[in-house]
């Protein structure tokens, strides 16, 4: 390894049982340490996209289309011209992105704005001396258009079906025969879940500040997650070479996967700093981040189990419908986790599309687990209580040894440790039958349900160096979009390089560091922590060398190499500097196991027996995620999970006006997020774990973990509390009312 | 937002006199107004700034009731002592609306003039009488869970979104106004709201320039106070149903009763056929689904609200069996 030059290469080929952070000193993996980037962000000092400030920077604000389908005949230009202050409107119906890419792809996303797909589509960004007049003159705009017919309602068109091809998870599996399992097994359940649309709702909107450098090249100051792909979406979308593009992205307001891909206002910045030859900056306002940025598809899910007497599952079938555009292959894989949670021979698992003139469908936390587990896991709590059996012992009973379909052994899974060690800390000892439960005008109930979410590796590396002050920098193209990206690679490099945390600086978000996957998928801390683990064992025998002593012999804690009854100071180890390049690629292990975070997610609630409004009291989560870096931010990506699952089960609902196909609720007074009143006492529990199978530093994904089975834990309690199974969410108030007691 | 002018009048003397265009208006904290005005829903070319004014002040008046200055914040208002002890269900009501940073904004006045919420209204994209008059409803047909069943019109269904406004009906409270002029009036709140009938966007009878100085509670009442507010979450949501009541029991028979309904009508509702259902008679089960079917007999759902006709019947009956203890 030493003397190839500065970068440390790893394929994950092999299991990694050692880990330098298990033999590390420093102290620091694992700790609940602050969020290094926190200080910044409450005093209002760490700059997002949109708070970047040029001389000359023109204020663009973009433009949507008033209708969901046909064509722009003309746009008025001149009829705004004339406004004070007002510089131009810049369109480009070629080159302006109809859509946002979705994550990590490569090529430009749909182009050409002439045609509408959809209500809100940009096809235009007014640029003005100020936002105030830029965002009155976009309103103002005249479009004419040719208006055509769309499909705005999805469940008049639900037969009307395609099947995408295969994305990571396959549009269909078959194995076995389900049909035929059902008709011969001792107990069934069919039942037909519905979930809706439903947004991101990120704090911080879509913004681009775009800026032409002398060079011909762009920066472009976005909020985005994955900046290495998005610049290369954006210099396809541009016509550019990708060295032509650089993106700078050091701190994102949420993304949710609504910032895997680039969206409409960065192509629309860029080309129009282009055409006035001045920055410009473009900033969403939140009905443009609803209407015109990405959605996750509505789904109508098709759950079938059959079980014999003692709840072993014969057959899982889970049949799924989501939505999408004509032209986007993307669906929303809703069966996703049903292929690895249960055992059971006989399976089914599609993915139909609807087409619908929509807003795109694309990721948000948790693409598949998040709504599928809706539907599987209703559908078991339903099938524990037809068995009259404990919902967390028919867990048990069908959680297999190995994967069911790949028949491969899982890279670690503690399920039924999950379930056990939730259920005592929770006191599930205490729940009661359906609908008996009563304090006051509360219906009290608890549910469960397990937690799945596929672990990934992507590609990444990380550049880090050691100062000759003993300091030392991590560098690369990954991003912090609020989980704690930031402060976990500290950890990771402070403790293999024995360097205190306060004296290693981070820098993330910008493409002219070492390229890296960037966040999305939960692989975030496994892949770029794995790139930093790797440039700091290369860095480790640098120093072993340096010091004159055995690698195996080396000590580095607190900016000291200990060896051979010797300390020196690392910075004089380092003359000039050290620096290595972290390098990781998934590889065969992926395919010799299967891989995947578990867990159990535990919920009580109360449900109002005169209105129906349903309440969360207290919610319980236990996750096995492999090694947990940081507690504090581990758990509260945890929470922020557990949050988004309340919302779904509850409140969320993005919906369309069915014959217009406009959103009618493109806003956070009535897109309903939990407020904080809706948010009770939550925990988080971590099994201890380790996988050795998915990456040196033995971590898996959590921060989609946390909502996936979330939602149908509340949901399950609905049912525990009132003997009420709505099948439709979210499951607000009217869809109780009419079954509850008379009052 | 459209640009415009401002001014920022010391006296309300002043203020009625700078509305001098049909596109001025007053702008208190700007809760709803600035949220429109971004929208381009509202297009003032001129707004007079009347937050500073003095008219903030919580004052007893020697009949025992309350004035208020138009200018109090919904904070202030909601934890004034006075209005604790002795207009619980007002201070309730405020405290159940919107969140914290915008009840400390947001004027009593301005509270009583708040636009609808209905999601048409709001999108200038769609047809809505409200907003320009004559281009039709695009609620009645659509979703309208959020809309109203009591008082609609075939031109308009739009809610009016106040939880403070509710409370006031349920206490006969009294808008007090200066007009242009200089004259000054006092309107009874029963009389202040208009139904949309075809003229949606006529939502009060207040006159072009006409300001709200002050609200007058009258002396406080006997009778127990509660208001109930069912919503989508457990804060920062518009009513679905909402239901301000105030009912006093003696030797066993309602004595006295107002009801006042948010969430279900175009104005704070109240329905005198709703409290004589109840005084007079003993608290039953049997007579508080009389008043219940006395608010509901000329309800009409619009589809996704129709669920709000068995809500509100249930919240009713809830909320008089606790303020009544049967």
């Amino acid at each position: 390894m030493f003397g190839l030059g500065t970068t440390n290469s790893l394929t994950m080929d092999k299991p990694h049982p050692d880990s330098l952070l298990d033999t590390g000193v420093q102290g620091v993996i694992g700790k609940p340490l602050d969020r290094i980037d926190g200080p910044l962000k409450v005093t209002g000092t760490a700059t997002y996209a949109a708070e970047y400030q040029f001389a000359n920077m023109a204020y663009g604000v973009l433009v949507g289309t008033k209708i969901s389908a046909g064509k722009v005949v003309s746009i008025d230009v001149d009829a705004v011209k004339s406004i004070p202050g007002v510089i131009d409107v810049v369109t480009d119906f070629d080159q302006f992105i109809r859509v946002s890419a979705q994550g990590g792809a490569t090529d430009a996303p749909t182009q050409g704005v002439k045609d509408i797909a959809f209500f809100g589509q940009i096809v235009a960004i007014v640029l003005a001396e100020s936002f105030e007049v830029a965002r009155d003159a976009a309103a103002r705009l005249p479009i004419e258009y040719d208006e055509a017919e769309g499909q705005y309602d999805f469940a008049a068109h639900r037969d009307e079906t395609r099947t995408p091809p295969d994305d990571a998870t396959p549009a269909h599996f078959k194995q076995g025969d389900v049909d035929k399992a059902m008709a011969e097994a001792a107990v069934t359940i069919d039942s037909t879940y519905v979930t809706p649309s439903q947004n991101s709702a990120a704090m911080e909107p879509h913004a681009s500040t775009a800026v032409w450098e002398e060079d011909g090249s762009l920066s472009l100051y976005g909020a985005y997650q994955m900046p290495t792909s998005d610049a290369q979406q954006l210099a396809k979308s541009l016509g550019l070479s990708e060295k032509k593009v650089r993106i700078i992205a050091r701190y994102i307001g949420g993304g949710f996967g609504s910032k895997l891909g680039i969206a409409p206002e960065s192509v629309a910045a860029a080309i129009a700093a282009k055409q006035l030859g001045r920055p410009v900056k473009a900033v969403m306002s939140r009905p443009q981040v609803f209407e015109a940025t990405v959605r996750r598809s509505n789904t109508e899910q098709h759950v079938r189990l059959a079980a014999d007497a003692d709840g072993k599952l014969l057959a899982i079938g889970h049949e799924t419908l989501t939505s999408n555009q004509p032209t986007e292959d993307y669906f929303e894989p809703a069966g996703i986790g049903t292929h690895l949670l249960y055992g059971g021979e006989n399976r089914l698992i599609t993915h139909e599309v609807v087409d619908v003139n929509f807003v795109l469908s694309g990721s948000m936390r948790a693409p598949g687990e998040a709504v599928g587990m809706l539907a599987l896991e209703g559908a078991m709590d339903e099938l524990a209580e037809k068995l009259e059996m404990d919902p967390i012992e028919l867990r048990k009973r069908n959680d297999p040894k190995i994967d069911p379909e790949k028949d491969v052994p899982y890279s670690s899974r503690n399920l039924t440790r999950a379930l056990d060690e939730g259920a005592k800390k929770f006191g599930w000892d205490k729940r009661q039958k359906a609908g008996t439960r009563r304090e006051g005008e509360w219906l009290i109930g608890m549910g469960v349900a397990s937690a799945v979410r596929g672990n990934m590796m992507m590609e990444s590396s990380a550049k880090v160096e050691i100062h000759p002050d003993g300091s030392a920098t991590v560098s690369s193209a990954m991003t912090d979009i609020g989980t704690g990206s930031y402060t976990i690679l500290a950890q990771i490099a402070s403790e293999i390089l024995g360097i205190p945390v306060e004296n290693i600086t981070m820098s993330l978000g910008d493409t002219n560091d070492p390229p890296a996957a960037g966040s999305g998928g939960s692989w975030g801390a496994a892949s770029s922590g794995t790139a930093v683990y790797l440039a700091c064992e290369m860095l480790r025998g640098k120093l072993a060398k340096a010091a004159g002593v055995d690698e195996d012999g080396l000590t580095l804690k607190d900016g000291n190499a200990i060896g051979d009854n010797r300390s020196t100071p690392i910075g004089e180890l380092v003359g000039k500097g050290f620096e290595a390049t972290g390098h990781i690629k998934p590889g065969k292990q992926e395919k010799e196991t299967s891989q995947a975070g578990f867990g159990a997610h535990f919920a009580e609630v109360a449900v109002n027996v005169i209105t129906g409004e349903t309440r969360v009291r207290r919610m319980l989560g236990s996750f096995a995620a492999g090694r947990v870096l940081n507690a504090k931010t581990a758990r509260s990506q945890c929470l922020g999970g557990m949050t988004f699952g309340i919302g779904a089960a509850l409140t969320e609902d993005l919906i369309h006006d069915t014959r217009t196909g406009k959103l009618v609720n493109h806003d956070l007074a009535e897109y309903h997020v939990p407020a904080n009143a809706d948010i009770p006492q939550m925990d988080v529990h971590f099994v201890d774990e380790r996988d050795i199978h998915a990456n040196p530093i033995h971590a898996k994904g959590i921060g989609e973990l946390g909502i996936s089975g979330a939602g149908a834990a509340v949901a399950n309690a609905v049912y525990n509390a009132t003997g009420i199974r709505v099948r439709e969410f979210p499951i607000t108030l009217d869809k109780l009312l009419d079954q509850l007691p008379a009052v | 937002m459209k640009t415009f002018t401002y001014e920022k009048p010391a006296t309300p003397e002043a203020a009625v006199k700078d509305i001098d265009t049909s596109g001025a208006k007053f702008i208190a904290g700007g809760t709803n107004l600035l949220d429109l005005m971004k929208l381009q829903v509202e297009t003032p070319d001129k707004l007079v700034d009347i937050s500073r004014l003095d008219l903030a002040k919580i004052e007893e008046r020697e009949d025992g009731g309350l004035t208020i200055g138009a200018l109090v914040p919904n904070s202030d208002l909601a934890a004034d002592r006075r209005v604790v002890a002795k207009y619980e269900v007002l201070s309730r009501a405020l405290l159940a609306g919107a969140s914290g940073q915008l009840r400390n904004k947001a004027s009593t006045g301005g509270n009583l003039l708040q636009r609808t919420r209905c999601y048409y209204f709001y999108d200038t994209a769609a047809a809505c009488n409200k907003r320009e008059p004559g281009s039709g409803c695009s609620a009645i047909g659509g979703f309208n869970r959020i809309l109203a069943v009591l008082g609609t019109s075939e031109h308009c269904i739009a809610t009016h979104p106040s939880d403070m406004a509710v409370a006031m009906r349920a206490l006969d409270a009294t808008i007090v106004t200066l007009k242009a002029d200089g004259d000054r009036r006092r309107i009874s709140i029963h009389d202040f709201y208009r139904l949309p009938g075809d003229t949606p966007q006529i939502e009060n009878a207040l006159e072009a320039g006409e300001l709200i100085t002050h609200i007058e509670l009258p002396a406080p009442v006997k009778g127990k106070q509660e208001y109930r507010k069912v919503r989508d979450r457990a804060s920062y949501a518009f009513a679905l149903v909402s239901v301000a009541a105030i009912v006093d029991v003696q030797d066993g028979v309602i004595a006295s009763a107002s009801l006042a309904f948010g969430g279900l009508g175009p104005m704070p509702w109240r329905n005198p056929a709703v409290e004589a259902a109840l005084v007079g008679k003993a608290p039953s089960d049997a007579v508080f689904e009389a008043a219940a079917t006395a608010l509901l007999a000329d309800a009409k759902g619009y589809g996704s609200n129709d669920f709000k006709i068995p809500l509100a019947r249930r919240t009713l009956i809830a909320t008089l069996r606790n303020v009544t203890g049967a």
